[in-house]
């Protein structure tokens, strides 16, 4: 039985160091949550109007539409795809919505409607990228352009005010003390957080994002899961789309610009794997915190909006570069 | 344990021979584009059998395995499971018919646990949606219980150790209630110990009635596990014979033997002084210590089992691949190579074994192709000078005689050997004194095979020092003045062409394995 015990508890020869890494790796969502808090810490110490329920509310429904969309995004990035089009398709939903509302179409069937236009471009997409066959930076920043473009077209550039007051009511409302639309978003991402986790449908995109031939010998109907992953996170663009234009009670077709970057790197900052294989809907969200809240500090102590900008790519770069590294160490 | 089963030959003389043969395959075939990959290949497997399949690359293992595991669909011939007819049209249906496969890339996912592995897809679920994790990890450790191991089946598979990992891919195809399970080379990433331990679960698989067909190269492991072996070569089944009944150098024979097919013109240059000469070089994981001199004037064979590294060694010599230490000294002087583009710059050419991927860009001109190591040479203030390259490749296709319409045809429309005499031209211009050609004639028809000897000859003659790495034994015999042969990442013999014989170089090639051929040539 010497054979058997050779092959129990053995582990690959490391270094202290490398085990410390990949200690860390292994609990990302630990560290992303210390990194959080000392941020906090220090903008508290920084402004004491930090700590004010007034930031705290803004803050919290500024994130919304980040997280909302950062659950379908986390989903298609363990799968192995992305979408680059989902600013687009959250602006292009905002004006559609509005634009149905002020032409006399009833709210609730606006909602659907537009809910089933996101549903739709996200099948596009998945068309394109599985019976197609196009790269999914390609064929994302396709319907991107096409999107934010559709948008634009329909509004003649210009935002689409004077909503009922109704169509407001989601974006504006409290409940239990707590803005609805954050409720709204803490529900979807303990879902989507607990179906990717749990359920035997989205686990099977693990499968594809890290070997996808093998993925197919084991029975697993590829391009329909991955079509479903762009469909989803269409349906959550178009969701955020329809709360943001609650909130701002106007469709504005230039909502969303850059929010694709802001995504992406939030999941990647919370664990998901450009390529596909790994990453937790939890962790994205904790990266869209960790995101919005460097974005509110810089706020805070008076960045400029447009610094704002140069900073979401930068810590784009660095938290892909970073991941990249760290992965190759802790191998 | 092992020796209370019986084994297949008893359970065939039992009378009951059907019941116990799980898996008939009769004359089949298959064909990719012109070439037959398989060719009327007869094979059995009965209940608790291992059946290993040996084979150079090419010989047609991969197609067999892949028929049989219902991802490739055969042209013609029979599979017949526990004696029904079957037709696998996907490796779902192989699956259902009790066929699991264990392909040679692992294809577990490394952040997920033991457990999610085996059961893909399968998983138990309660309300049809939320995977039942208790019941799963019940479920995985009891397929893992049947191989009398322990192990975490909640542990991510990133920290298992690789046989772990293929026990795991084993229990996934056990899990399916496989009772034929394909191997595809399943030690290729273990250490000799992981070997051992593996070859503890197949007896254990066969004392319960699994038959197992085992793909594999390593003739000491095909010896030490399997009950009968079945040659394949070039498509063909050479024989299948019970192990007791045959030796590690009479199947290596008959793996790599091939007909005498080409003639050879004998050396007129003179070999002269040393060009080449790597000292001690490595490449941990990889080769250790190799010794090679490479003269003017002279073809050195590099010889060597698949696996054995030969093609390893050959990209380290044209800094395709860095050496972790040793040195390599060209014409007397030690030189660093970071690079293929160093090599060129000291004379080395090196022509990769995979002509089609590695070598030549096959949807652009034969003229495009011929300059693509040399564009400095054809560019003028920047820019291409079309008429020098066209000019340069009108030549080398005349003097290589390359079968094209023009040097505008794309490469990818020429045959195999026109495409290897365009990458030997893509060289030649570099004005190489080294050459380095992997597998320079496989899968070229015997004429332009002889052409290509003709013209690699005539370059050594012409002053260039020439190492031919092959695995085609009658090439390295009929080519090379001297032959250098490899096991297992080192030097295991060095032969003079006077002297070398297939038989030698073979001993030299399984020279591990040395022990296992005498007690198998013993008359027992």
């Amino acid at each position: 039985m010497k054979a058997v015990d050779l092959l129990v508890n053995k582990s690959p020869p490391s270094g202290r160091a490398l085990l410390a890494v990949k200690a860390i790796l292994q609990v990302r969502e630990l560290t992303l949550f210390a990194l959080i808090l000392i941020i906090c810490a220090a903008m508290t110490l920084v402004t004491p109007y930090f700590l004010s329920s007034a930031n705290f509310r803004a803050l919290s429904i500024g994130l919304v539409p980040t997280a909302i969309i950062a659950v379908g995004m986390t989903v298609l990035l363990v799968s192995g795809g992305f979408d680059l089009s989902v600013g687009s398709v959250m602006a292009l939903s905002g004006t559609v919505a509005a634009l149905m509302v002020i032409n006399g179409v009833p709210i609730s069937i606006s909602v659907i409607l537009t809910l089933a236009l996101g549903i739709i471009v996200g099948i596009g997409n998945g068309l394109l990228v599985t019976l197609v066959g196009i790269n999914p930076l390609v064929a994302t920043l396709g319907t991107m352009s096409v999107a934010r473009g559709s948008a634009l077209v329909l509004t003649e550039g210009r935002s689409v005010g004077n909503l009922p007051k109704e169509f407001g009511y989601v974006g504006d409302a409290t409940w239990a003390g707590l803005p609805l639309m954050v409720i709204i978003m803490t529900v979807i991402v303990i879902a989507g957080d607990v179906a990717l986790r749990h359920t035997r449908y989205l686990r099977q995109v693990y499968y594809i994002g890290a070997n996808e031939g093998a993925a197919k010998l084991s029975g697993i109907l590829v391009n329909r899961v991955r079509i479903f992953a762009y469909a989803l996170t269409g349906f959550l663009a178009s969701l955020a789309g329809l709360l943001l234009s609650s909130r701002l009670q106007a469709g504005t077709p230039t909502a969303g610009n850059g929010l694709e970057l802001q995504v992406l790197a939030a999941a990647v900052i919370g664990g998901a794997r450009l390529g596909g294989g790994a990453g937790t809907v939890f962790g994205a969200f904790l990266g869209v915190v960790f995101v919005g809240l460097i974005n509110n500090a810089m706020t805070m102590l008076q960045v400029s909006v447009l610094w704002q900008i140069v900073v979401a790519g930068i810590i784009l770069i660095v938290a892909v570069a970073l991941d990249t590294l760290l992965r190759r160490i802790s191998r | 344990m092992f020796h209370m089963n019986p084994t297949p030959e008893e359970m065939l003389s039992g009378g009951d021979a059907d019941s116990n043969r799980l898996l008939v395959v009769e004359r089949l075939s298959k064909a990719y584009g012109g070439s037959l990959a398989l060719d009327n290949v007869s094979i059995s497997l009965m209940r608790g059998e291992v059946h290993a399949i040996v084979g150079e690359n090419g010989a047609g293992k991969s197609t067999l395995l892949n028929i049989l595991s219902g991802a490739v669909m055969p042209d013609a011939g029979e599979i017949r499971v526990r004696g029904d007819l079957v037709h696998f049209t996907t490796p779902k249906s192989a699956q259902e018919n009790g066929i699991g496969t264990v392909f040679q890339e692992l294809s577990l996912v490394p952040s997920l646990s033991v457990a999610e592995n085996i059961f893909p897809n399968r998983a138990p679920v309660r309300h049809g949606v939320f995977i039942r994790w208790s019941t799963l990890h019940q479920r995985a450790e009891e397929l893992i219980a049947q191989f009398g191991l322990k192990i975490d089946v909640k542990a991510p598979v990133d920290r298992l150790a690789n046989s772990t990992r293929q026990v795991v891919e084993i229990a996934k195809a056990l899990s399916l209630k496989a009772q034929i399970i394909l191997l595809d080379e399943p030690t290729s990433a273990l250490t000799p110990d992981e070997v051992d331990a593996l070859f503890g679960v197949i007896r254990r698989l066969k004392t319960n009635g699994i038959g197992i067909i085992y793909v594999s190269h390593r003739m000491r492991e095909v010896f030490g596990i399997a009950d009968r072996i079945t040659v394949l070569r070039d498509g063909r089944k050479i024989g299948t014979f019970a192990k007791q009944h045959t030796s590690t150098k009479e199947i290596v024979r008959l793996m790599v033997g091939r007909e005498l097919d080409a003639m050879f013109e004998p050396r007129k240059g003179r070999i002269s002084n040393i060009l080449l000469e790597a000292k001690r070089i490595s490449h941990s994981g990889l080769f250790q210590d190799v010794d090679l001199t490479v003269r003017g004037g002279e073809i050195v064979g590099l010889a060597g089992l698949m696996g054995s590294r030969r093609s390893e060694v050959g990209m380290a010599l044209a800094g395709a691949l860095p050496t972790t230490s040793g040195t390599i000294q060209v014409e007397g002087k030690t030189v660093w190579m970071d690079g293929i583009a160093d090599a060129i710059k000291l004379g080395i050419a090196y022509l990769p074994a995979e002509r089609k991927t590695d070598g030549l860009f096959s949807e652009y001109s034969i003229g495009d192709n011929i300059i693509s190591a040399t564009l400095p040479r054809f560019s003028k203030w920047g820019f291409l000078d079309r008429a020098s390259r066209d000019r340069i490749s009108k030549h080398y296709v005349r003097r290589l005689n390359v079968q094209a319409s023009g040097v505008q045809q794309l490469v990818g429309h020429l045959s195999g050997g026109n495409q290897q005499k365009v990458l030997i031209a893509k060289w030649l211009i570099t004005r190489p004194r080294i050459l380095i050609v992997d597998e320079p004639t496989k899968g070229i028809d015997v004429g332009t095979k002889y052409e290509i000897h003709a013209l690699l000859r005539g370059l050594a003659d012409g002053g260039a020092g020439i190492v031919v790495i092959s695995s085609d034994l009658p090439e390295i015999l009929g080519l090379c003045d001297r032959i250098v042969v490899m096991h297992e990442g080192r030097i295991s013999g060095e032969l003079a062409a006077e002297v070398a014989t297939e038989d030698a170089i073979i001993r030299c090639a399984v020279e591990s394995d040395a022990q296992a051929v005498e007690q198998n040539e013993r008359p027992s």
